[in-house]
Order: C-alpha cells, then structure tokens, then sequence
C-alpha cells in the first residue's frame, strides 16, 4: 500500500512538477515516477499517471480515488461527478480571448455578421463566455496549436488557456478578455470520499499546511 | 450493418440475464419476507402527473389525443401517486416495494445507462426516525442476501445545510448558490462563497466544514454548536440504527445531498468499494404524496440493480 492509502492520478505535462513535488512533501516516494516517463502506472508509490483532461475520469470511475489537475479541465467537464476539494494554487494559467495585435477582426464580425468566430479547444467555456457576454459565437474546435487559427483568417479570435503569455506574443496574438484564473485543483472519486475518508482528510489537510 | 439502439440503453444477453435475475430474485425475497408487497405502475405516464413530483423525463412522446406522455424518472414518483389516489384514505402503514426500469438523463460520455433497472421499497406512515431505520436496515440486509459483503450507507439529512444556514442568519439570496455548490460537490466554490459572506470566524468555520464531516457518530460531536439543534433527528436516527445493530455500516454524512428535489429530512446513499458510482439511494419525502392530495409521511430507498450486479461479482472475485 502506498504512503497515503490512496491511489492518486497526476497528471502529465505542465502540472505535473508541482503534483509531485506535493506529494514528496505527503512522504510519497516520487522517484521512480521522476525517472520513467515512459510508464503509467506506479503501483508501489499508488499513482498511476494521464494526460490532465482525463484525470476527472479515472476518478469519477474510482480508477483513482483522489487526482490533480486544472480548473480548466473541471470548467470543461462539468458533468463529472467528483468533489472539487482543494485549490493548491500552483499550475496558475489565464483563461483568455486573443486576437491579431492591433487588428479588430471580432468587433468587425460581430457589427457586419452578427457572430464572432472563435477556435478553441474549451468549447464550453468558450460558449459560456460569449452567451455570457451578449454575443454570438461559431466555435470551431481545434485540437493542435490554436495560435495558427486567426493567423491564417480561419476566425476572428482565441480562447486559450495561457501562463506567460509568451506564446501569443511570438505569434503576433494579444490578450482582449480575460475569462477566468485556472490553479490546480485536488479532486476525489465521491465513494472514496466516503469509504476512505480519513486517508482523504489526511492528505487534504497536508496539502492545506503545504500550499497556504 | 448497425442497427443502433438509442443511447443509454442496451441488450441484456443470458448470461448477464441469469446474474441479474438471481439478484433481482434475493433482492425482492428480502422486501417480501419483511413484509413488502410489490407493484407495478405503467411504464409511461402523463408528463404534468409526473412532473408533479420530478419534472427531469429523459423520455418524452405524444398519444393519439396530442397529451404528451413521459417515461417515469424514478418508481417513487408514481408510488406516490398510487398511494395518494388508490390508498387516499388509509390509516395504516403501507409497505411496497418494485423491480422496474426507470429513465433519466445522463451524460452520454459518462457510460451511464439511461435506462436502468431499479429495486427498492418505500415506506408510507411511519414519520421519523423509525421509519428511516426499518428503510436503511432492509436496505442493508437486502444487499448482503444479494452476496454482498462490504457495502456501506451514507446517512445525511438533505435539510441540514439549509436549516444551518438559517441559524447563522446568512442572508436568504445566497441559498441557492451555497446549496448548488454543495449539490456539485464544489468545495471549492463552497468556501469562496462563504468567504464572501464575511461572516465572524465561527460561522465561517462552520459552514465550510461541516459538510466535509463524515465517519462514526463523532463527526455529531464535532459539529455542535448552532448546528447542534438541526443534528437532533440526525442523532435520533443514528440511536435508531444503533438499536437495530446495524451502526457499524453507517457512514454519517453531514455533507450528503440527493439533488432530487422531493426528499425533506434524511436522507441515504450507498457504497461499495468495488464501484465508483454510489449503488443506490433515497431518503424521506413527507410532503411528496401531499402534492398528489392525501399527505402522508414516507420514506424509501432504490438499488441500480447492474451496479449491485457489478459489486456482487467483484465480491465473488476476492474470494
């Protein structure tokens, strides 16, 4: 059994320094997961490691009792049934719209056409955002670089997730909209929450001490 | 070539049929043998008869008059109607109990089913404590007779939260965004909002983690307080199940809530360790049969029978 009890998901990529840095601090033994990037599931420390947009679905599952990943990720999927239970703060990102610096290619749509025209990967907080804001939107969902899609006139704008900005910038983009601030989020499977309550207790008040 | 069937529904094949009979079977034997007596109701209704008690129809059609029927949501809604219109004079406690399919809305990428067969009893005249217990014990016998070992029930009581905020006089237009995160399970969201509320510390304390208190009946003790007086039918209850032997599968959860918008008091869940999902639950609808017109106090509890089906062949597995 792992140092916690508990089976945790961590997710891949940007998030995944600070989870693991965490979870030394929780007396797991990160190492091994440290050193392999190639494998996925580390039975002994009880992670098992994905991609951050399927973290809500191993622990919806009970695949993993509790997992981390980003609010954006949450915001996307709001039909999955896990508790939100913690905000560790880390991970921080800007949920924006963006367009070509210096051109106005959305307020020109939206006078002449009716509709601005929007690639994004998170459709749903896209969507929510322009109904939220009085305008109508054509979302195209893109999966890869986003940034390509104003470049090439396909749509007016972006709404992408972005930390430094840097990105945008190198590709002639600018920041209009801020939507909402996305950190990383602890989160756990509902039953787990109740059949294994005090190793969850336990590792969320570690992670309070650790992240206040 | 695919003949595709609508989502959220599937084939049953004789294997599986043959699993799901016999836990149907041990199911229904343990509500018969405490004195349960089955019914059917039609598989279709009237949408504004069901929606009386639940307007979420996953299903919803025309007859050949142009009324516009549903597919009932869940067997409690329209037990409630048999009772307040077949039964609207009777005195006496009624126990009824039913194995039927029932629809609700999902999401499609959850793998949940839209059609689903459901299990359970309902209670009718026996307010309070005593009727909740005699609920959550059959409950429980009735899973462990269908060859289950290490399920649990989470006991809470939907009205908790509402009657705490109502203590600490929390103005009454933040109800409904405090409760809804609560409902999401947004904890999160939770303390942010109570935050805001600029409360003094004790409060504030209070309504953040209160709901996060579950386990034995300490977390009763942990929560005294303002909230001491909303916890009076929760410890009742919880003496209750204690009498009945049955205490040491109750998880109290003062966080617990069902978003069906009928239960008025406690109110249950249950677990597995074996499934993700909760396999079930229910809770006291003492003004649901009212709507219909002949008020009576009631409580009852339903089993997704494919997820106990599920928990049953993990039990034999550990074997």
């Amino acid at each position: 059994m792992s140092a916690t009890g508990l089976t945790i998901a961590v997710p891949r990529g940007a998030l995944m320094g600070g989870t693991l840095d965490l979870l030394d601090g929780l007396g797991v033994d990160t190492a091994e997961v440290r050193s392999n990037d190639r494998k996925l599931l580390f039975e002994e420390a009880g992670i098992v490691t994905m991609r951050p947009s399927d973290v809500p679905t191993y622990v919806e599952h009970g695949a993993a009792d509790i997992g981390i990943t980003g609010k954006d990720v949450l915001l996307e999927a709001p039909e999955r049934e896990v508790y939100e239970l913690l905000d560790l703060g880390y991970g921080r990102c800007e949920m924006v719209v963006a367009r070509r610096s210096g051109d106005d290619a959305m307020g020109e749509s939206l006078r002449r056409l009716g509709r601005v025209r929007i690639a994004t990967k998170y459709t749903r907080i896209a969507a929510e955002h322009f109904a939220r804001t009085g305008r109508q939107v054509e979302l195209v969902a893109v999966k890869g670089s986003v940034e390509l899609a104003p470049l090439t006139g396909m749509v007016d704008g972006i709404v992408d997730l972005t930390a430094t900005g840097k990105t945008l910038a190198e590709n002639g983009l600018e920041v209009v909209e801020e939507i909402v601030t996305c950190t990383a989020r602890l989160i756990a499977n509902p039953v787990a929450h109740k059949l294994k309550a005090a190793e969850i207790d336990a590792v969320v008040q570690a992670l309070r001490g650790a992240t206040s | 070539m695919i003949h595709p069937i609508p989502a959220g529904t599937r084939d049953v094949l004789p294997d599986e049929m043959r699993e799901l009979r016999a836990i149907d079977e041990r199911l229904r034997s343990s509500f018969a043998d405490a004195g349960y007596g089955e019914v059917w109701t039609p598989m279709v209704e009237y949408e504004e008869v069901l929606s009386v008690g639940d307007d979420s129809a996953a299903y919803r059609m025309f007859d050949d008059q142009g009324k516009v029927l549903a597919l009932r949501s869940d067997m409690t809604v329209p037990i409630a109607r048999v009772v307040a219109t077949r039964f609207p004079e009777s005195e006496r406690e009624l126990r009824l109990c039913y194995s039927a399919h029932a629809y609700r809305t999902v999401g499609h990428r959850t793998g949940q089913q839209r059609e689903f067969l459901q299990s359970g009893i309902e209670l009718i005249g026996v307010p309070g404590p005593a009727g909740e217990a005699e609920v959550v014990t059959l409950a429980l016998s009735a899973l462990a007779n269908a060859g289950l070992a290490r399920h649990r029930i989470g006991v809470g009581d939907g009205a908790l939260y509402r009657r705490l905020l109502e203590a600490l006089e929390v103005p009454e237009d933040s109800y409904r965004e405090l409760l809804g995160c609560l409902t999401r399970r947004d904890m999160v969201g939770l303390e942010l909002r109570v935050d805001a509320l600029g409360l003094a510390r004790d409060a504030r304390d209070l309504l953040v983690e209160l709901p996060d208190l579950r386990g034995g009946p300490e977390v009763l003790e942990r929560a005294d307080g303002p909230a001491g007086e909303a916890l009076a039918r929760l410890r009742e209850l919880y003496a209750a199940l204690e009498a009945r032997g049955v205490a040491d599968r109750v998880i109290l959860d003062l966080g617990l809530v069902r978003d069906l918008g009928y239960y008025t008091g406690a109110v249950f869940e249950l677990y597995d360790p074996a499934v993700g999902f909760a396999l079930g639950g229910g809770g006291r609808y003492d003004d649901l049969i009212g709507r219909f017109g002949a008020p009576r106090p009631a409580c009852g509890i339903a089993f997704d029978v494919q997820r106990v089906h599920v928990a049953q062949a993990a039990e034999e597995g550990q074997r």
